[in-house]
């Protein structure tokens, strides 16, 4: 399998603080890969180096073969790197439709172009026409979600989205995860083990900044290293 | 308010019928000044760029078709294409002084390149006639063929059509794409990017566009008034049109031509009242609009809701 991402030595400092240390991760087209980790440990750092809103201290990331280490977030974005962030964000004077729209704008041939796609998410995601100030925070997450995929990703990066959905908004988001076409890859960032169990090809643990393990759900779910370094902060 | 548009613009055509020469052209400066705020709307209300430097741009559009007026052309188009190129060359040309800049820094840097403009234009005596003034421009006529826009009425007219089609072409245009993206980059602009727009793009033909608009404002002002010195374009001013947007909300154009005119008005008449205390009565406005003005509508949505 072709990797559709590859990142190598990638590294990050906030201060004296090594956020990331040489991280090396490949992703093969079409896979579901899981990043987990206690607070702090370094995963939403990783989203932000491969979607190019921080610049890496050292390393290199390659998406599709290009190497984009060098690129601006829109330039990767284009390239069709889509992204949910840990804390939803949408323009909210626009109404849902248009944050839809535009979001997915500048890979379908502009806003006009993309409405049709939008009003079919829009409606998918159950999601009523109003400002997008107006939503509920379970909302937000959804409209997120529909927004990276009107851009039609390649890869997909999901920030922590099942974070404060109620148990009905969890099993849409399951499904709406579940149910993604093979053509997008997915690195999802996620707490809820359920969800990664249930959803990822494969794992990687991370521990402040160190790389600690990857492997499929069942080797990372048996192994005891994975356990001690997770032992304190989640189970 | 939307309901308010037809009066208003019936009331626009009727006023030189009604209104003597003198106030048909102070009506006229108001309209001038209205199209300017309009541009200082689009970079503060849509775009989320404060500004105090579109007076900048406003300057070198006047000047640009005064010489025109002066020494060669007298069609009123001609010289509104020239006033919309030059304003827009000179906001090209600072682009990359501002395109960086954001919030108040963006407000500080314009403010200095007005600061500037006027500074030059009060020096530059050969083109703009110091600070004596530029006079003796002739009354243009709108189109080859067409008669001169010799009185008062006319020239108000002219400039009410102009400002009327500009006007029409900016809400349309806003209300389409374009407007998207320029609110979704004052929105949140992290997230713009995140989608794949250039916002630094976008911004830099907002503000192009915007100097294009206040450089037309600007010949339109030589039609008018006739005569040019630098303090038609000084710090007041600027600060003048920053209210007017602030008071007819920031994200709108349209709104933005009501609140000058209201800014304007009050302006004249308490001056008249108070001779002498013009800018400090600005600054008191000033000081109403950025306290009252958010509650006072929090308060009215809260009533019609
Ligand atoms: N902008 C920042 N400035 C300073 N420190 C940061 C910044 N972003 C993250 N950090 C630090 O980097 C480490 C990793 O953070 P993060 O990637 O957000 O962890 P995670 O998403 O795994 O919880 C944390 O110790 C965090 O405090
Ligand atoms: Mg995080």
């Amino acid at each position: 399998m072709r990797a559709l991402l590859a990142v190598d030595a990638l590294s990050r400092r906030y201060g004296s603080l090594v956020a990331l240390d040489r991280i090396d991760l490949r992703i093969g087209e079409g896979e579901r890969h899981a990043l987990i980790g206690p607070n702090g440990a370094g995963k939403t750092t990783l989203l932000d180096l491969v979607a190019g809103a921080a610049r890496p201290d050292g390393g290199r990331i390659w998406v599709a073969g290009r190497d984009v280490t060098r690129l601006g977030p829109a330039r990767r974005a284009r390239l069709g790197v889509g992204r949910i962030h840990q804390r939803p964000a949408a323009w909210p004077s626009l109404s849902t439709l248009d944050n839809i729209a535009v979001a997915g704008a500048r890979r379908c041939g502009g806003y006009r172009r993309t409405l049709p796609a939008a009003r079919q998410l829009l409606s998918a995601h159950g999601l009523p026409d109003v400002t997008a100030a107006q939503l509920s925070h379970g909302q937000r997450r959804q409209l997120e979600i529909a927004m990276a995929l009107a851009g039609r990703p390649r890869l997909l990066l999901l920030d922590e989205p099942a974070a404060g959905l109620s148990a009905v908004e969890f099993s849409q988001l399951s499904a709406v995860l579940r149910d993604l076409p093979r053509t997008v890859t997915v690195l999802l960032v996620e707490h809820r083990l359920d969800l990664v169990y249930a959803l990822a090809d494969r794992v990687t643990v991370l521990r402040d900044g160190q790389h600690v393990a990857t492997g499929t759900p069942d080797e990372i779910r048996a192994s005891s290293t994975v356990r001690t370094a997770y032992a304190e902060a989640v189970i | 308010m939307r309901w308010l548009i037809a009066p208003a613009v019936l009331a626009a055509v009727a006023a030189p019928w009604l209104a003597d020469p003198y106030t048909t052209a102070t009506l006229a400066r108001i309209l001038v000044l209205g199209l300017v705020a309009a541009s200082v709307a689009l970079l503060t209300g849509v775009a989320g760029l404060p500004t105090l430097g579109q007076t900048a741009p406003f300057a070198a559009g006047a000047y640009a078709a005064a010489t025109l007026a002066l020494h060669s052309s007298s069609v009123g188009v001609t010289q509104l294409l020239m006033g919309a190129s030059v304003g827009a060359a000179f906001a090209a040309l600072t682009t990359p002084l501002v395109v960086y800049a954001r919030g108040v820094v963006f407000l500080m840097i314009t403010l200095a390149i007005g600061e500037l403009v006027v500074t030059a234009a009060s020096r530059w005596r050969s083109v703009t006639g110091g600070t004596d003034g530029l006079a003796g421009m002739p009354s243009p006529r709108p189109l080859w063929g067409l008669p001169i826009l010799d009185t008062d009425r006319a020239r108000y007219l002219y400039a009410l059509a102009v400002v009327g089609v500009v006007l029409c072409v900016v809400v349309l245009l806003l209300r389409g794409p374009a407007g998207m993206y320029l609110r979704g980059c004052r929105d949140d602009e992290a997230r713009m990017r995140a989608s794949g727009h250039p916002v630094g793009a976008y911004l830099a033909i907002a503000y192009i566009a915007a100097g294009a608009i206040a450089g037309l404002a600007g010949s339109l002002l030589v039609t008018t008034q006739q005569y040019l010195s630098p303090a038609d374009f000084g710090f007041d001013v600027a600060a003048l049109l920053l209210l007017g947007v602030v008071i007819g909300g920031a994200g709108s154009v349209v709104g933005a031509i009501a609140g000058t005119a209201v800014v304007l008005a009050a302006r004249d008449w308490l001056s008249g009242l108070l001779p002498g205390r013009g800018p400090l009565l600005l600054g008191a406005l000033f000081i109403a609009a950025a306290y009252v003005l958010p509650r006072l509508r929090f308060m009215l949505r809260r009533v019609v809701a």
